[in-house]
């Protein structure tokens, strides 16, 4: 897995901690039941506060993303992935929006973004 | 701005029992603010007490507003301000003393200024040296130190010790000064935010030598920590990282060219397999201790 928290970023710290662990399981990088570390040892290594990653822990189990079993440790839960996929549909609607937004500003339609997006498609393609 | 130089240093040795200040060359330009950072004991005090003829050096030279300060000690000191980190007054005398004994040894003391810089700093004229807190005393320094009009501010850390709140006034003052009054300043400290606030070049000092010196915004432009999936970053890339660290979680180096490699890294940022961190002065610095 890898995360990475840093101080400057202006989102919360267990928000930088529970987006990066659910971008793992929604990619498949974290797979159903899979072991998430202990909340010290990711106190350790990244160097954040307990409290905020008991925080990150209790927010994504309460949406559904991890269980916790009492002694044993938290696991990635078996989750429906179409509503993941949603979320980050609507994550990407915003990204978009603020692109639309911008084109709108220099005059650039829509369909021009849309031909670009094409584009890097293509050539990302076999990357 | 003009580019004349206000302090030119070549090779100034010193040597100690245990200490050698070794190869130190710097120079501050008329109107800029230098920081010199360094660890407890890397030879910023030294360098200092250098440039103030306080001791002398075994090599090397010093210039300072064209003259040697050996040979001109009078009148380069006339142009010079200097706060140390002790403050050395009368305890028994007042302010207004202190400010009346000081000044008849500068030619172009400015009685007005310093009575306003009392009243600017709240420091009672009556009050006794030994009645002032750590923090009023360093502001007699600077009070005493700016009150003769000098070209150029030496300050061997001059907050060390002091609350925020006062150390940010003193920063907030040096910066006016050195931007309204065309003014240099050579100023040491350990507490780098406060050279990060002000310092327009940052000279990093370690074990008696000078490990860097540059634009402090170029230094922060291109230093970079590097947090990468393992396999993201090209061998070049990895190879050129220091302080390179292997977790769990993904690695992380330090870069300090990062605006040569930003391009290759686009691709790496875009997927998220690659991030990049700013890094304060702090953290050079102590890549330099542990490097």
């Amino acid at each position: 897995m890898f995360i990475v928290v840093s101080h400057q970023n202006p989102e919360p710290m267990y928000k930088q901690v529970t987006d990066q662990i659910k971008d793992a399981i929604v990619s498949g990088a974290l797979k159903p039941n899979d072991k998430l570390p202990s909340i010290r040892s990711i106190s350790l290594e990244l160097n954040i506060s307990i409290i905020t990653i008991k925080r990150a822990y209790t927010d994504l189990e309460k949406e559904g993303y991890i269980y916790t079993r009492s002694g044993l440790g938290s696991f990635v839960a078996d989750l429906n992935r179409e509503k993941m996929r949603s979320e980050k549909l609507e994550e990407f609607r915003r990204e978009l929006k603020n692109i639309v937004l911008k084109a709108k500003k220099f005059n650039i339609p829509a369909e021009d973004i849309l031909k670009i997006i094409h584009e890097i498609q293509e050539e990302t393609n076999g990357k | 701005m003009e580019n004349k130089n206000v302090l030119e240093v070549k090779n100034l040795r010193k040597e100690y029992k245990e200490f050698t200040l070794d190869n130190v060359s710097f120079s501050v330009p008329a109107g800029y603010i230098m920081g010199i950072i360094g660890p407890n004991g890397a030879g910023k005090t030294t360098t200092i007490k250098l440039l103030m003829n306080l001791i002398k050096p075994e090599g090397g030279e010093i210039n300072i507003f064209g003259l040697d300060p050996r040979k001109n000690e009078k009148e380069v000191k006339n142009r010079i301000g200097y706060v140390g980190e002790e403050q050395y007054f009368y305890q028994n005398k007042t302010v207004a003393w202190t400010g009346r004994f000081v000044s008849q040894f500068f030619k172009q003391w400015n009685n007005n200024k310093f009575n306003a810089f009392l009243e600017d700093f709240k420091l009672s004229r009556t009050k006794k040296v030994k009645e002032l807190s750590r923090g009023m005393k360093v502001k007699l320094s600077f009070a005493i130190a700016l009150s003769h009009q000098p070209e150029l501010l030496i300050l061997d850390e001059p907050t060390s010790g002091l609350d925020p709140v006062i150390r940010r006034e003193i920063l907030d003052l040096l910066l006016k000064t050195s931007r309204e009054e065309n003014k240099s300043v050579i100023i040491s400290s350990h507490i780098t935010d406060d050279l990060a606030r002000i310092a327009d070049i940052i000279t990093f000092m370690i074990n008696g030598k000078i490990r860097l010196t540059g634009e402090k915004d170029d230094l922060l432009a291109n230093w970079k920590r590097i947090h990468y999936k393992k396999g993201a970053l090209s061998k070049n890339i990895t190879a050129s990282l220091n302080n390179v660290q292997d977790q769990v979680f993904g690695s992380s180096g330090l870069t300090d060219h990062y605006l040569k490699i930003k391009d290759q890294l686009a691709d790496g940022i875009g997927k998220e397999e690659i991030k990049v961190e700013n890094l304060n002065l702090d953290d050079i610095l102590i890549s330099f201790v542990k490097g």
